[in-house]
């Protein structure tokens, strides 16, 4: 049976791992490589950095990590984050990325997506969302696409939106909870639940794991295929192992 | 020296065989990531990594004069395809309205379907098929060598392969229904998932396949 995936997530800017990673054993805590290593080792699906540089110049420094990190993690490795032109997309591919993960750029341009897919296929193609829930207590729930770190509004309904991206060619969906992200309350279930049963493509929940619990709710309750957590991992809260077992010993499907 | 050519035909991400070839290659191989037929020709072993559709991948073989240069290197050393580099060894696939391929096994290619559940009234499981799952050995195989039965391995992909032979399926996988995940005949070995991405025992098979002879054990 196929397993639900974990995957950590890197923030990384101009070549160096931010947002800080408090790992025992690890000389270098803002080193990609020895970063991603360490959880490849622990057990890791997938690992995915996200390029938060703000200038296009240092974007290349991005393909050196992915190019370092690809020639010793024989793991999938995910790129998202400023991700603007098929040629970005092919050099990220070209340097060992296995997906990419696109945001802005296909609110902005849904062709974009439809251009990639038709150019390096749907499987490498993760299309972002950041919904914000916007319907009032007591309403029907709904929730709207929201740009720039969750501060612009689109009008676009999420679901609608996700349905539309798979139509374009979008080969997985990274759904990001604007409401969670960060508050350690857990994810949106509603809104995961609602996308992953609106697509065919598989769908990963992000935003706001804050235990173990959080984990294999999203999956169980939420349907989703894959769960993306930064923060639980990086401060040694606990290891991609201890996630995976205590999925197991609730009856998630995992790769032990 | 002795080399491995990684057939390069333009499609998808080959890199990281190659990545994962050096990686557990025997001292003085050579990893040899290439478009040209003589290259290939020249080399011990051939490796036909894939990704994107069928009829693109098999236009670019023929653009290249690949086609003919593959028959020829999976009748006679260790061959090894990876993804679609498994798919288009056979018949036909019915991706892209339906494609003809290499034809060196018997077998067709078919899509997972729309409607694929776990159990009957089960939840419907996501196509593409992405994500680690279990491969069952079905025969005993020196690639399979110190890779521990229904190990986990990465797979993503939307068609799987029907082979025309029962004797050719090395491994079988589950997802909705029971899936040809690798097949072997003489000296080729043709499987689904994604060993240069699958951890440990993608590297233990692709290890194996660097030591490998081209014979068979069964």
């Amino acid at each position: 049976m196929l397993a639900k995936r974990i995957i950590p997530c890197l923030d990384v800017d101009r070549g160096r791992v931010v947002k800080g990673v408090n790992f025992v054993e690890i000389r270098d805590a803002g080193d990609p490589v020895e970063i991603a290593r360490r959880y490849d080792a622990e057990g890791a699906d997938e690992i995915t950095f996200l390029d938060i540089t703000a200038s296009s110049d240092d974007r290349e420094t991005m393909v050196h990590v992915v190019e370092e990190v690809a020639s010793e993690v024989f793991i999938p490795l995910t790129v998202g984050g400023g991700i603007r032109r098929v040629e970005d997309i092919r050099r990220l591919l070209n340097a060992g990325a296995d997906k990419v993960s696109i945001n802005t750029a296909a609110v902005f341009n849904p062709d974009f997506v439809r251009e990639a897919a038709e150019r390096v296929g749907s499987q490498c193609i993760v299309v972002a969302i950041d919904a914000k829930r916007v319907s009032a207590p007591g309403e029907a729930p709904r929730w709207e696409i929201f740009t720039h770190g969750g501060r612009k509004p689109t009008g676009l309904d999420a679901v609608d939106w996700a349905r539309r991206m798979v139509a374009c060619g979008a080969g997985e969906i990274l759904l990001t909870s604007m409401d969670r992200d960060g508050t350690k309350q857990g994810f949106d279930i509603e809104l995961t639940r609602a996308v992953s049963d609106a697509v065919r493509v598989p769908v990963i929940a992000s935003g706001g794991v804050g235990t173990l619990q959080h984990l294999v709710d999203g999956v169980t309750l939420g349907r989703a295929d894959a769960v993306l957590a930064a923060s639980i991992f990086h401060f040694g809260q606990h290891t991609v192992g201890e996630a995976k077992r205590f999925m197991a010993e609730r009856g998630v499907e995992v790769r032990l | 020296m002795n080399t491995v050519a990684v057939v390069d035909y333009g499609m998808g991400n080959v890199r990281s065989v190659v990545k994962a070839l050096e990686h557990v290659a025997p001292a003085g191989t050579r990893v040899l990531l290439t478009d040209s037929p003589e290259a290939i020709l020249e080399a011990e072993r051939v490796v036909f990594p894939g990704q994107g559709a069928a009829r693109d991948c098999m236009a670019a073989l023929t653009a290249r004069g690949l086609d003919e240069v593959l028959r020829r290197t999976a009748a006679d050393r260790p061959f090894l395809g990876v993804c679609m580099g498994m798919q288009v060894l056979v018949d036909y696939s019915e991706e892209n309205g339906g494609t003809r391929c290499l034809g060196v096994l018997p077998g067709q290619v078919r899509f997972f379907g729309e409607d694929l559940r776990e159990a009957v009234d089960g939840p419907r499981l996501k196509i593409p098929h992405m994500g680690w799952n279990q491969v069952h050995q079905i025969i005993e195989h020196p690639l399979w060598r110190d890779i521990a039965q229904d190990s986990r391995f990465y797979f993503v992909h939307s068609y799987h392969l029907q082979a025309g032979d029962p004797a050719l399926v090395a491994a079988t996988t589950e997802y909705g229904i029971r899936f040809t995940s690798a097949i072997a005949r003489d000296n080729i070995f043709a499987i689904q998932c994604h060993p240069e991405k699958s951890a440990a025992p993608g590297l233990t098979l692709l290890r194996n396949f660097m030591r490998w002879n081209g014979k068979g054990s069964s």
